[in-house]
């Protein structure tokens, strides 16, 4: 199986060949070891950093902006979404905060200070 | 935050930032995605992150910060008046650097047709709405322009249960970054529609729907190709605009092309003493290069500050074939190596720049694709700038 | 309120509601003003040229050509009571042939007939000296010098306020739907309120056929007709400082280009009939047509400049004349409609010949001594100096907080508009009255804050906020 691939890593979005040949996984077209390992994911389990908000309870219309500590599974976007929906902080919040932990293998934290 | 930092750096310790907002960060802190910081922290971070790192670098330095004061006027003798809940203040500057960033064009600024029902957001109003506020703007999406707020916006409504029905783009290309193509449209199946706009607005009270159509190559509409799609919301996000009214006040001289004001290498203005950086000087597609660039103002507001810049031995910088500007539009031939920002016209293959001075080629610069969506550097060496005899210009050959 | 009898009710809150309602003030009338939107100056009255006319079109011995003369200096006194902008600037009528310029031979004469003396006709260099930018087309230009320029809306909400602050009742989305009459009028809304009067005003603007319809009255024929503007930057405001008119051809009576009291400028109207008032749409043959035919008088306008466009919907009828007087068909319900151009600059001769006709049917009009006609400026703080606003400051923390960047405009001031009568109850509401969203961005920027500002004046939450009304919600719920 071969596939041409748009490196998300950074904002240089490498054009990658990803070759699979039973277990083996070739990379071509990265500039950097990142681009490579992102080749070999994407083709065997695809992840992303999930970004949302959670609703700060003892603040009036203020929203705390969170992420995954580390990326998730992409088809997990939708659960991930569902359980920081559920969530709400209290203030104060700093940014690195656990607000939530190991939803579908990360921590969702906090990315902004709420004083 | 990241100019005050570098001036403050540079041994000018009395500086003040003064900010609209309540909270500094600027738009950053409603860009709640990831992808910020790569090329200048070394690490991926979402925009209140990145604004939370500039934030506590000025908190170390003590630097003032006026928050909540909004800025009235800059003087050409650098009085800066400002308002703000306690009156009115004036400060006299030695060094101004305006920072003001960019806004977003309007629905008016495209004249599309039609009613004017509410639910027509610029793509940045929508996301301070979602991402600061905690509301919903709509359920059922359609989005004019494909820069990277666009898509960033598709994907964040897409998160929010929204449906995005499409994502329309009047050029034969995107304006965005590929990876947020791929990350904010593809993942969420998303259709992207190039050479389409819309062409009309339905709905006397809340947007009921938007008439899309394909355009020819003059970008006028094809009738045959227009198509109905009901919807409650269209976001706009059909460019950027510098926002310089406080330059235009201190009159200041502008560049048409980049809307900003016209600067040398140190990004000082033709206004001695007034520095102009990120984008209220030139719309960026990365927040790396908006800190670059306000350090290099910081430092030369520091340098003038000290009276070490004599602005002497400046040449203009000027954009020849296939660029459609460069910054600086001054150089000094005497300094240190300087990087060179331009953007291209059109979208390009494998392209080669020179950059010459007269027949004198200064450097060269190969570059595998260039997009007018993404911004090119281009590195004069100082020993290669010292023997520019005259103007430099930058010129892209296709190879 | 609806076990309330007021003497008169005004229906319509635009700009000859609101100047009638003023009037009716003045003898201490107790009145009511009925207006289907949720704020006043929602039709012809908000999307209008905002021209003072010289007088020189309307053909004489028309109630027009009288109520016009009569009216000019009329407004501009009423409008510096009520402290509105409206600047003296004068018109320039070109024409581009010969032809044409016979035409204005024909104007100089119909004005000097309706008696207006402040006309003179220059040949086109002597137009360009006064105007830099004309076109070198222009051979000849009629000049206007007693015309000149008025925000119209601003003009209804300082009427509609000042005749509120004397004790005029507002009732919005008071939509009317039945009118009874039992020796007194009994006015039903769509929702079913009433409200009792002696005396009906129609003022409806492009409905006062519909209106006069539910008394039986079928004689007023309103054809609506939609002009389509195009808004520019203030950075065009200087374009020209007289407001240019072309002379009228065959195809429409052309295309002004003209700076607003405000610093902007506004090019327009289209013409064409519509089929409902409610067709406000803009279309690109309009916008196409508004751009080509300024140019042809001001060439070097720069259409990249434009923030926005929009339609204003007129109330013409085949007559060509005002409609103002008791109905034949029902006894003291006075009709005051296909009031179209030059409306605006009738408005306070319209109202004061509005009161002889009440007069006539037997409405007792004395002067009331608690009348007070100054409105107070609601842009008092931007016309302070740094050293009056900074004191001002000190005591009213709000004003000290921008929240328009593009116009300037603080929370104080956008509290105030949400505040005084007739207050402000959406987006475009705090628009009218302050500019706030009027600039570059459009509002942009700070519609969200603009938007917490009214959920708290008002009380309720940010889900209810609207843009203009109605179902024109602007977020959905909370996240």
């Amino acid at each position: 199986m071969e596939r041409n691939l748009t490196c998300i890593l950074c904002p240089r979005g490498c054009t990658l060949n990803v070759t699979v040949d039973g277990d083996n996984v070739f990379v071509t077209g990265n500039s950097c070891p990142r681009g490579r390992y992102y080749g070999e994911e994407e083709v065997v389990a695809p992840k992303r950093t999930v970004t949302s908000i959670v609703r700060v309870s003892n603040r009036d219309d203020v929203m705390v902006s969170v992420k995954t500590e580390t990326p998730v599974a992409k088809a997990d976007i939708f659960t991930v979404m569902e359980e920081i929906r559920k969530a709400s902080v209290t203030a104060p919040v700093r940014v690195g905060d656990v607000i939530l932990t190991d939803v579908c293998g990360s921590n969702i934290i906090a990315t902004k200070n709420i004083d | 935050m990241a100019a005050a930092v570098a001036a403050f750096d540079s041994g000018i310790t009395d500086v003040v930032i003064i900010d609209r907002e309540k909270e500094v960060g600027g738009i950053l802190r409603q860009c709640i995605h990831n992808g910020f910081g790569l090329h200048k922290l070394g690490r991926e971070l979402t925009g209140p992150e990145y604004a939370n790192h500039y934030k506590l670098e000025v908190e170390k330095r003590g630097i003032t910060v006026y928050a909540d004061t909004t800025v009235l006027s800059v003087t050409p003798d650098k009085v800066v008046t400002a308002t703000n809940t306690s009156g009115i203040l004036k400060l006299q500057a030695k060094a101004v650097i305006l920072a003001m960033g960019c806004r977003e064009r309007s629905r008016g600024a495209l004249n599309i047709p039609g009613t004017r029902p509410s639910g027509v957001f610029s793509a940045g109003c929508a996301q301070k709405l979602i991402n600061c506020e905690g509301y919903s703007v709509g359920k059922r999406v359609v989005i004019l322009g494909s820069g990277d707020i666009g898509l960033i916006m598709a994907r964040r409504m897409s998160l929010e249960g929204a449906k995005v029905e499409a994502v329309c783009e009047i050029m034969p290309y995107s304006g965005g970054l590929t990876r947020n193509i791929v990350q904010c449209l593809e993942d969420y199946g998303i259709p992207l529609y190039l050479s389409t706009t819309v062409a009309e607005i339905h709905g006397n009270e809340r947007l009921t729907g938007v008439t899309i159509a394909e355009v020819d190559d003059r970008r006028q509409v094809k009738p045959e190709t227009k198509r109905y799609i009901p919807c409650d919301t269209l976001l706009l996000s059909v460019g950027l605009i510098p926002e310089n009214e406080l330059t235009r006040g201190a009159g200041i001289g502008m560049d048409p092309i980049t809307g900003g004001a016209v600067v040398d290498e140190n990004r000082m203005t033709d206004v001695s003493g007034i520095f102009a950086c990120g984008n209220v000087l030139q719309v960026h597609d990365l927040v790396d290069y908006v800190s670059d660039e306000a350090e290099i103002a910081g430092k030369g507001a520091a340098s003038y500050v000290k009276g070490l810049d004599k602005a002497e031995n400046r040449v203009k910088a000027v954009a020849g074939n296939g660029v459609r500007y460069v910054l600086p539009q001054r150089v000094n031939t005497r300094g240190g190596d300087t990087d060179i920002f331009l953007r291209v016209t059109a979208p390009f293959g494998k392209v080669k720049f020179t950059v010459k001075s007269g027949d004198n080629v200064i450097a060269t610069a190969i570059k595998l694709r260039a997009t007018p969506g993404e911004m090119e550097k281009i590195t004069l060496k100082a020993d290669k700038l010292r023997t520019a005899n005259g103007d430099i210009r930058v010129d892209l050959e296709e190879m | 309120m609806s076990n309330v009898k007021y003497t008169v009710a005004v229906i319509g809150g635009g700009v000859i509601g609101g100047m009638i309602s003023r009037e009716l003030t003045r003898y201490g009338v107790k009145i009511v003003i009925l207006e289907k939107g949720n704020d006043v100056a929602l039709g012809a009255s908000k999307a209008n040229s905002g021209i003072v006319h010289g007088g020189y079109d309307p053909e004489p011995n028309t109630l027009k050509a009288k109520l016009n003369t009569l009216g000019v200096e009329k407004l501009f006194k009423a409008a510096s009571e009520l402290n509105v902008p409206i600047k003296r600037n004068g018109s320039l009528v070109c024409a581009f042939s010969e032809e044409e310029k016979a035409h204005l031979d024909l104007l100089y004469k119909r004005g000097f007939e309706n008696g207006i003396t402040a006309l003179e006709i220059i040949d086109g260099d002597k137009a360009r000296e006064l105007e830099e930018n004309l076109s070198e087309s222009v051979v000849a230009a009629l000049w206007v010098k007693n015309a000149g320029i008025v925000c119209p809306y601003e003009l209804t909400v300082a009427s509609i306020g000042n005749a509120m602050d004397n004790g005029a009742e507002l009732i919005t989305d008071f939509e009317v739907v039945g009118i009874n009459k039992d020796g007194v009028f009994e006015i039903v809304s769509a929702d079913g309120r009433k409200v009792f009067a002696d005396y009906v005003v129609n003022c409806a603007g492009a409905y006062s056929g519909k209106i006069a319809s539910l008394v039986g009255d079928d004689s007023i024929e309103i054809i609506p007709r939609a002009g389509e503007y195009l808004l520019l930057d203030k950075a065009e405001g200087g374009r020209v400082k007289h407001t240019i008119f072309q002379v009228p051809t065959k195809d429409g009576k052309g295309i002004l280009v003209s700076p607003t009291v405000d610093g902007n400028l506004l090019t327009g109207p289209t013409a064409s009939v519509v089929a409902s008032p409610d067709n406000k749409e803009t279309t690109a043959d309009g916008m196409n047509k508004v751009n080509t035919l300024a140019l042809k008088s001001v060439p070097t306008v720069n259409f990249r400049n434009v923030i926005t466009s929009f339609t204003g919907v007129r109330a013409s009828n085949k007559g060509g004349d005002f409609v103002i007087g008791e109905s034949a068909a029902c006894k003291n319900f006075i009709n005051v409609a296909a009031i179209d151009s030059p409306g605006l600059t009738c408005c306070v001769s319209i109202a004061e010949y509005v009161m002889d006709v009440l007069k006539g049917v037997g409405l007792k009009l004395e002067l009331s001594a608690d009348f007070n006609g100054t409105r107070n400026d609601p842009h008092f703080f931007r016309k302070m100096n740094d050293d009056e606003k900074n004191d001002f400051i000190k005591s009213n923390p709000t004003y000290g907080r921008i929240v328009c960047r593009c116009e300037g405009i603080s929370e104080g001031e956008m509290r105030y508009a949400v505040k005084t009568n007739p207050p402000a109850s959406d987006l475009d509401g705090v628009k009218r009255r302050t500019r706030a969203g009027m600039g570059r961005c459009q509002g942009g920027f700070c519609s969200p804050t603009v938007m917490k500002l009214i959920a708290e004046e008002r009380g309720i939450g940010k889900e209810q906020v609207t843009k203009n009304g109605g179902g024109s919600y602007i977020v959905t719920e909370k996240l």
